[in-house]
Order: C-alpha cells, then sequence, then structure tokens
C-alpha cells in the first residue's frame, strides 16, 4: 500500500527529531532545537488559519505571551501546577481569539489582520505596562515544569537541554499530528475549499464564518502553547513574546516554508530560527532579511519552498 | 405542489432596475428554464434566489418557507444547490475532495472530532468518499478523480460542478449555464445528466443560451427582457410568441 | 473646562495626522483592493529623511520637499517591483507582500537611520498660542492646515481632472476602465505614489511634535487603518472625519483614563466598528452578501 502524504511528513519528522543529536556538536545545539521546535508549533497554527482558511493574522505573538504568562503568574498566584497553566493559557487564548474574531470573521475582506494586529499590540501594552502583576519589560522568571525530576526519579536522566529538546520534539509531532488529521477532514477540507472560492463553499452548505472563527481559535491555541513551551524551557519571560516581530517572524516562517503545508512550517522554522544562530550578525538584518523573504516568497515561490520543491520532485517522477 | 416559488423579485444597482417583478414557480421532477437576451438579468434572478444577492422586493418561497435573502448556507441546508456560468470550483483541491465537498452537510461533525481522526469522524469520511465516487461515475469523471480539479477541460469542469451539487442530495438544482463553453458531445452529456437528475424527483431551474437544449429538456420556458418576465409556457408557445421573437431580434439587430 | 478643551486640541492634532494616513490607505485600497500596511512607513520616511536632509544643511522647507518627493519615488518603486510582479495572486498573497514591504522599510531605516529618536525644528516656532485657558502648539496648526488642503486637494483632483476620474473609474471598474482605454498599470502608479506622499506629508508635519524613530510606522499604520474603518472603507470624506474622531478619542483616552493605554483606543475603535456597522460612517451597504 501506498504512504499516505500524512504518514510520511509524520515519519519523516520523527527520523529528524530522533537522529538529528547525533550530529549535534555540542549541547547547546539541543537548545536550538528545541527552539525550532517551538517555532515550528506556533508556525502550524498560522497555516491554518492563513494557508487553509485564507486570513492573515499580525497578533499570534499576543496568544504566545498569553501561554507564556499563563505558565509564569497561574503557578505563583494561584498555585496552579505549570502543566495545567499551559492548558489554562491555551483556554483564555481559545476564548479571546473567539470573542475578537467572531465579528470580524463575518465580514468579507482581510480585517482579521489590522484587528489581529491591535490586539497583539494590546496585550504587549499590558505585559508591559501592568508591572504589579507582570513586572513589566524586565521580563518575569517561570516555575519548573517538574517532568525532568520525575523522569530522573524514573531512570532517565536528561540534561536540561536533552530534556526539552525532546520534550517540545514530542509536542512537536503530537501538533503535527493534529494539524495533517484536520487536514484530511470535513472541517479542513472546508477550510481549503472556502479559500479556493468563498461562494461555492456557500452554497454547499458550508458556514464560512464559523469555519474560519474555528481555524482562528484553532491556531491561537497553538501559539499560546508554544508561548508556555518557551516560558517554560527558559524558565524566564519578557513582554517580548508577545511582541509584534514575533508575529511577523511567525507569518514568515511559514510564508518561507510554504503556508498551506505543515511539512514547510516545520522548514519556515527551522531556517529562521537557525539563521540568527549561526549568523551573529544576522540580529541587525532580521527586519530587513524577513521583510525580502515574504516578497520574494509570494512574488517568486508562491506556494512556498517544501510544496515547491514537492511538486518538482513529482513532476519528474511521473 | 410547487416547490419553489418565486413572487415579485426585483432589485435595483445604483438606481437601475436589473430585475423587476418576477414571478413563476418550479414543481418536483421539472425543469423550469429562465431565457432572455444577454443583459437581461437571468444571472442577477439566480443570484438573488440563491441568497448570492440581497432582492430589493419580492418573496423566494420554498417548500411553503419564506427563504427570502437566507444565506446559501442555510439555502442548502433546506436543500437547494447551484451551479455557476463561471466556474467556482476548488481550483487546487481533487476531483475527489471537490464533490466531497459537497457532502459537507452530512460529513461535517464535531471539530474536535476531526482532529482526533476519531472513528466517528473516519466513518463520516468514509462514507461521503463512497458517495463521492459514485456520482463521479454517474457523471463519467470517475477516471480523473485524484487530478486536480485545475487541471480538467472546461466541460468536465461543468459537471464537477453538477456531481459537486448532486452531493447534497437537493430538491431544488439552479443550473447556471450548464453547457456554456461546452462542445456537442459534452452537451449532450449535459442534457442528458439533467434529465436524470429531474426524473429522479428534483425540481429543476436552468439558465442557458443553447435554445436546442432548453427546448429539448424544458417543460415551462420563463423569458425575460430588460429584467422583465415578457412571456412563459411551455417550449412550443413560448417559441412562437411574438413578444420574444421581437426580443431576440432586437437583441440581435442591437449586436449586429 | 479648559482640561477638556486641552485634550481635545492634542486629540485634533494628531487625528489630522491619522486622517492623512487614513487617505493614503484609501487610495491604494480603492484602486487594488489592496491593505496596504506599509502606510505608516510611508510617515516614518517622511519624518526621517526629512531629518537627515536638514541636518545634511538643506533649508527646512526643501528637506521637506526631498521627503515628500523621495518617499513618492519609494511608494512608485513598491508598486513596480513588489505589487506589479505579484499582480493575479490572491488577495491574500498581497497583503502578506506589503506587509513584508514594511517589515524591509523599517529593517533599512534601522540600517540607515540608527535607532535613536530624532526630530527638526518646528516650522514657526514653540511658543504655544492660548485659547481659553486651553494651549496648542504653532506646529498642531501647521498639521491641522495640511491634512485639510490635502483633502481639499484630493477632492478637487478627483472630480475636477480628467486624471482624477480615471483613476476613480479604475476604482469601480478595473476590466471596463481598461475597455475605455484609461491606462490602469499608470493608475496604480499614480495612487502609490499620491499615497506615499501623502504619508510622507503627514510625517514631516508631525515629526517636530511627536519625533520619530525607525519604528513608529507600525502604530500609524493601525491608527491610519482604524480610522479608515471608523470612516467607511474606501469613502476619502469618511477617512477624513475617522482619522480626527480616533484623534480625538484618543486625546480623551490619554487625559481622563491613562495615557499608558491611549494606543489601546485605535484596537477598541476597530472592533467596534466591525462589531456594530461595518460599513462605518460613511460607507456604503453593498448588494453583495458578505
Amino acid at each position: 500500500m501506498r504512504m499516505t502524504a500524512k504518514s510520511a511528513t509524520l515519519l519523516a519528522l520523527v527520523i529528524l527529531i530522533a537522529l538529528a543529536p547525533v550530529f549535534f556538536p555540542s549541547g547547546f545545539y539541543y537548545r536550538v532545537g528545541a527552539l525550532v521546535f517551538v517555532n515550528a508549533l506556533a508556525v502550524i497554527g498560522i497555516v491554518i488559519l492563513t494557508g487553509w482558511a485564507g486570513q492573515v493574522s499580525l497578533g499570534h505573538a499576543g496568544f504566545a505571551g498569553i501561554g507564556a504568562y499563563a505558565c509564569a503568574l497561574a503557578p505563583v498566584h494561584w498555585g496552579i501546577h505549570p502543566a495545567l497553566a499551559v492548558l489554562l493559557g491555551a483556554a483564555i487564548s481559545a476564548v479571546l481569539a473567539w470573542l475578537v474574531g467572531r465579528p470580524i470573521l463575518r465580514l468579507k475582506g482581510y480585517y482579521l489582520g489590522v484587528a489581529s494586529l491591535g490586539m497583539g499590540i494590546l496585550i504587549a501594552m499590558v505585559l508591559n505596562n501592568e508591572r504589579w502583576l507582570t513586572r513589566g519589560p524586565d521580563g518575569i522568571e517561570v516555575p519548573e515544569l517538574g517532568l525532568r525530576a520525575v523522569l530522573k526519579d524514573a531512570g532517565l536522566d536528561l540534561s536540561n537541554g536533552q530534556f526539552w529538546y525532546f520534550f517540545c520534539g514530542i509536542v512537536l509531532i503530537l501538533g503535527a499530528w493534529l494539524a495533517l488529521n484536520l487536514r484530511d477532514s470535513a472541517t479542513g477540507r472546508a477550510l481549503r475549499a472556502l479559500h479556493g472560492s468563498e461562494v461555492a463553499a456557500r452554497t454547499v452548505g458550508m458556514d464560512v464564518a464559523r469555519l474560519k472563527l474555528h481555524a482562528f481559535v484553532i491556531s491561537a491555541v497553538y501559539a499560546s502553547i508554544s508561548g508556555s513551551l518557551l516560558a517554560l524551557q527558559n524558565k524566564f519571560i519578557t513582554p517580548d513574546v508577545a511582541g509584534f516581530m514575533h508575529s511577523v517572524e511567525m507569518v514568515t516562517m511559514a510564508v518561507l516554508g510554504g503556508v498551506g503545508s505543515v511539512a514547510g512550517a516545520i522548514f519556515g522554522a527551522a531556517v529562521l530560527t537557525l539563521l540568527p544562530q549561526l549568523l551573529t550578525i544576522f540580529a541587525e538584518y532580521e527586519q530587513l532579511v524577513l521583510g525580502l523573504v515574504m516578497v520574494l516568497v509570494m512574488i517568486f515561490l508562491r506556494e512556498g519552498v517544501v510544496p515547491s520543491i514537492l511538486r518538482k520532485i513529482r513532476g519528474s517522477g511521473e | 405542489m410547487t416547490l419553489l416559488s418565486i413572487e415579485g423579485l426585483g432589485i435595483s444597482f445604483g438606481g437601475l432596475k436589473a430585475v423587476s417583478d418576477v414571478s413563476f414557480g418550479v414543481k418536483p421532477g421539472e425543469v423550469v428554464s429562465v431565457i432572455g437576451p444577454n443583459g437581461a438579468g437571468k444571472t442577477t434572478l439566480f443570484n438573488m434566489i440563491s441568497g448570492v444577492y440581497l432582492p430589493g422586493s419580492g418573496k423566494v418561497m420554498l417548500n411553503g418557507e419564506d427563504v427570502t435573502a437566507m444565506p446559501p448556507h442555510l439555502l442548502a441546508r433546506r436543500g437547494m444547490c447551484r451551479t455557476f456560468q463561471n466556474l467556482q470550483v476548488f481550483q487546487s483541491m481533487t476531483v475527489l475532495e471537490n464533490t466531497i465537498a459537497g457532502y459537507h452537510l452530512q460529513e461535517s461533525g464535531s471539530v474536535l472530532a476531526d482532529i482526533l481522526n476519531l472513528p466517528a469522524a473516519r466513518r463520516r469520511a468514509k462514507q461521503a468518499e463512497a458517495g463521492a465516487r459514485e456520482l463521479l461515475r454517474r457523471v463519467g469523471l470517475e477516471r480523473a478523480a485524484e487530478r486536480e480539479a485545475g487541471s480538467l477541460s472546461y466541460g468536465s469542469l461543468k459537471r464537477l460542478e453538477i456531481a459537486r451539487a448532486m452531493a447534497l442530495n437537493p430538491r431544488v438544482l439552479l443550473l447556471d449555464e450548464p453547457a456554456a463553453g461546452c462542445n456537442a458531445v459534452e452537451t449532450e452529456e449535459i442534457d442528458r445528466l439533467i434529465a436524470e437528475i429531474a426524473a429522479s424527483g428534483v425540481a429543476i431551474l436552468l439558465v442557458e443560451h443553447d435554445m436546442k437544449l432548453v427546448m429539448r429538456i424544458s417543460n415551462h420556458i420563463v423569458v425575460l427582457d430588460h429584467g422583465e418576465k415578457i412571456a412563459e409556457g411551455d417550449p412550443a408557445s413560448v417559441s412562437r410568441n411574438p413578444a420574444v421573437i421581437a426580443a431576440y431580434l432586437g437583441a440581435e439587430n442591437a449586436a449586429g | 473646562m479648559s482640561e477638556l478643551l486641552q485634550f481635545l486640541l492634542s486629540g485634533v492634532t494628531v487625528g489630522a495626522v491619522y486622517a492623512l494616513v487614513a487617505l493614503g490607505f484609501t487610495i491604494i485600497y480603492n484602486a487594488s483592493d489592496v491593505v496596504n500596511f506599509a502606510q505608516g512607513e510611508f510617515v516614518m520616511l517622511g519624518g526621517m529623511i526629512t531629518v537627515m536632509t536638514y541636518l545634511a544643511g538643506a533649508p527646512l522647507p526643501l528637506a521637506a520637499l526631498v521627503a515628500v518627493v523621495a518617499t513618492a519615488a519609494l511608494g512608485v518603486a513598491m508598486n513596480k517591483l513588489a505589487i506589479e510582479p505579484a499582480r493575479g495572486a490572491p488577495v491574500v498573497s498581497l497583503v502578506i507582500i506589503t506587509i513584508g514591504v514594511s517589515i524591509f522599510i523599517r529593517g533599512a531605516a534601522q540600517l540607515v537611520f540608527g535607532k535613536q529618536i530624532h526630530t527638526f525644528p518646528a516650522f514657526s516656532g514653540d511658543d504655544p498660542i492660548r485659547i481659553m485657558g486651553a494651549t496648542i502648539l504653532p506646529q498642531s496648526l501647521w498639521v491641522i492646515a495640511g491634512s485639510v488642503a490635502v483633502f481639499i486637494g484630493l477632492w478637487l483632483f478627483f472630480t475636477r481632472t480628467l486624471l482624477g476620474r480615471a483613476v476613480l473609474a479604475t476604482s469601480n471598474n478595473r476590466l471596463a476602465a481598461q475597455l475605455v482605454g484609461i491606462n490602469t498599470p499608470f493608475v496604480m502608479t499614480l495612487s502609490f505614489a499620491m499615497s506615499a506622499g501623502i504619508g510622507a506629508l503627514a510625517g514631516v508635519l508631525v515629526t517636530p511634535i511627536t519625533m520619530t524613530s525607525y519604528d513608529v510606522g507600525l502604530a500609524f499604520a493601525l491608527k491610519g487603518f482604524a480610522a479608515a474603518m471608523l470612516g467607511g472603507m474606501g469613502n476619502p470624506k469618511g477617512a477624513l472625519v475617522g482619522g480626527f474622531l480616533l484623534g480625538v478619542l484618543e486625546g480623551l483616552t490619554a487625559g481622563y483614563i491613562s495615557s499608558q493605554y491611549k494606543d489601546a483606543a485605535a484596537f477598541i475603535v476597530i472592533l467596534a466598528v466591525l462589531f456594530f456597522m461595518p460599513q462605518g460612517l460613511f460607507g456604503s451597504k453593498s448588494t453583495d452578501r458578505v
């Protein structure tokens, strides 16, 4: 039997995550790898929203901020376990996305981009200004997740870097699996359909506004969990996690890899996460490069890198 | 028993009356055609009936229920579906996926079940796929099932749209120029397909330019000119109607 | 009372700037259906280029002129290099392109102009004018007069000149405009030039009051867009009124609620408009179902 695209993607991902450490020159790369996975998770959310539902968000970092600060604040103030704080953050993000998305996604056009931009800026503003709660721009410590200690007691002794590498890797595989399930389901098919022709989608009974709203809420949950994982592994978080540039990074990663492709999301996240680590000079040119990538890919490689390459391979194979 | 009834429907664009006071009805199993010269308001009428435009006046009744200005996705739930003159196919999806999309109302369940790929979601998807393959066979596209819809010929896309609409199992089907741009063989296939669908008890409303097709398959014809109904009746009486002849000749003279 | 007047005056001043940004949005939106996220960067460039030219020794009026012309040229370049090559792409791709251009300009500005805050002297000094217990800077009058002048100029252009009518015709129906012989690519170029020039002018006028740095564009884009939506997307009169209303709302928020959260006013406006009156104050109701 031929392997489906879904199982091929997942298998490749599992092999990649399991084997990559063999080539790591130092322990530092576990950290970089974990960062790639965390970003890729958020970018999968963008693929669902932008690639499938055809809507742009410029405020997804706001959801990452909610996820991150939920892990920083809830354990301290309400005594919630950090793992539950991740779910709490995801729930808050989902509710907020629903509230913001509901009126906007009923309208034709690209208003979500602007509204989400405003929402993201507002969340970053709150995180910066409400010092009594968030300690402002300098950031705040995040409690230990505690899973690593549990594993150690069970006889699996991982370094901090190793633990977060594999933990985030597993969450990413899970996230990719869920997204691929969605893609081939009735909901995912409907999302891709309405992206192709909204008017036809309506005539076959699809509630376009509701479907877009589902995509926005789901993608917000992805971003929120990504923010939580970032906070937990760094054990420290600043309001930059909710900043505009973080939102732009997510969109650029998705666009680069292929805004409709889960595999592309992971590729885009890997390239744009590794680049600044390998080239220290990159920091200075980050905005320039991100902007250029968005424009060039959209003009010359509209589907993104991964789908374009896959099409080439398939084309020559037949 | 009239299934779809149009009562005094009208709309204006920027003060200009595009359609005014048009009434007629469609019964189950009947093919009713709307004809008229270019710009007579046929597609505008369709767009109002199918909820794409909000009518300025009049009513659309479906099975006794007032469905005027109801959004298309709710009309679909009530058994009304349509195709488009300028094809509206999901280009980047496969032919099979396009047809399965027509099963959306039957297939879609909870989003959570979809994400988790629960057995319920898989079962629904499987049923929809089986139904879609059967429909593709009926319209003669079963061999193209895995191809990207964008790569199909024009005539095939027309049939794909009909298959997608039939997937809804509609009681009323609106076909907007299903044979436009098709060659003689393709037109004949579509002709046969429409007759088959009507025979199964579906009420069909048709806009079509191919007069031979219209005359052959219609039970009843409504003639529009300048947005107004100028005649209606069976094919034979309409083709003899002086007002209809004048409208068509006038249009041809103006065009020539 | 004088306190309220003070808040209103400062609100009207920033509102005039938002109105200019919203007008710029409107011109490109009408010509191409594209929401140009780079609109705010034009404002930043207007201020920045004036600063640099002025520091290089040019007199202020000349520096301002250079800034407006150079930014308009950049607007044209944006259309030629980024928008035109993607013609035929879905609107969502075009929107992403304008976001990319916006980030690119921001990054380039950071490299060229540095991260510090810049400003240049006000046109007519810094002595505040007293009005019923409140004060207003002479520069604020420049800003208000500037935006009203641009609005009148645009109105004359669109209603009294052949070229302006061609632009309007194109925004109504691109294909029809082409068929009657209007050069639509030129109309797009012109729209980007005008839009960028107007944005730059806003930057020139407001920089002596608010100062500028490489990253101010984003806030201007957000607020210009909020103003355009409030007035009714695509409607120049709406852009003007929406801009002033948003400015006043922001001034009152800063005065009576919290200056830290004055930027939230724009976001609340966007949401409120989308909730309660998506067509805005002056927008037309469409027969197309939304």
